[in-house]
């Protein structure tokens, strides 16, 4: 069955608080075998005119993909989480998110399509500081592949 | 620290040069652990075979993860990014192996605009696949 696409513009509430450390950025970063000085050495980051080490730029999956699973498993939207695959992932900086930062997700759900038995959805993800500063936004494609495709 | 690409010298069409990636089991767990992505089929051969995978796959984003990396060694600055998307197309096949598997990425410039930004495509690939397509980032050159 289609989803209802009563839920485009759906906004979940925030996600608890998430504060990104040095030790976090350090460990993604060595997780993508990424040797930069501006994720570990303060200094290194300071004469690239930032005021902490920042984090890699896809760090913000580890704060969006939770909180687009916890729309996924909204059981009013009633999407079968165990057909879902990620199809799409896109990020829009305003700038790098960086130790220090107390951080926050809002999803939106942006769109809803179905398509050949597969439902498409997309969630809009803004990250942004607890003081109201915005830093990225997230969008996620997720498909539900139709039941008797996985058959 | 590499050369930093100078914004008044490039040009549209512009390749830029090639890096390979090596991505193995380890390279999996590791990734599953900072990401907090612990799906079992990006570390159970078991269950990636039960639902009809060849062999335990990348995550994508950390395939994504690898491109950002080739996209901000290239501009000298990981913070030079002002978007980046890519679509997953074909899972990254990693065999547990010593050598695990590449994934090679190739840049081209598309576009250059009139606030130092570069937009790029990536050509992502392993195994002779593309495993990720329109595969975008629009880097800001200060």
């Amino acid at each position: 069955m289609p989803l209802d696409t009563g839920f485009i513009g759906r906004v979940y509430p925030a996600t608890q608080p998430y504060v990104v450390s040095r030790a976090k950025i350090a460990e993604f970063a060595d997780a993508a075998g990424d040797d930069s000085p501006a994720y570990r050495d303060v200094e290194a980051a300071a004469a690239l005119g930032y005021p902490d080490v920042i984090a890699p730029p896809t760090f913000a999956t580890i704060v969006t993909l939770e909180a687009a699973y916890a729309v996924v498993h909204d059981p009013a939207l009633g999407l079968d989480w165990t057909r879902v695959v990620h199809g799409d992932q896109r990020f829009v900086y305003d700038r790098p998110l960086r130790a220090g930062d107390e951080i926050t997700v809002v999803v939106t759900v942006e769109s809803i399509r179905s398509m050949a038995g597969n439902d498409m959805i997309v969630l809009r993800g803004d990250v942004a500081t607890v003081q109201g500063e915005h830093a990225v936004t997230s969008y996620t494609l997720l498909v539900a592949r139709s039941a008797e495709d996985s058959a | 620290m590499s050369l930093r690409p100078v914004f008044a010298d490039l040009e549209v069409g512009q390749e830029l040069p090639a890096h390979t990636f090596v991505v193995t089991r380890e390279t999996l767990i590791r990734y599953a652990g900072a990401s907090g992505d612990f799906n079992v089929i990006h570390w159970s051969q078991r269950h990636a075979l039960e639902v009809g995978l060849p062999d335990v796959i990348a995550h994508g984003n950390l395939t994504m993860a690898l491109g950002a990396r080739y996209l901000t060694q290239w501009a000298g600055d990981p913070g030079a990014l002002s978007e980046y998307g890519v679509r997953f197309t074909k899972p990254v096949v990693v065999p547990d192996t010593d050598a695990g598997t590449t994934v090679e990425i190739t840049g081209k410039i598309l576009e250059l605009d009139g606030d130092s930004r570069v937009r790029i495509d990536l050509t992502v690939t392993s195994e002779g696949q593309k495993v990720l397509t329109q595969a975008r980032a629009w880097v800001h050159l200060s």
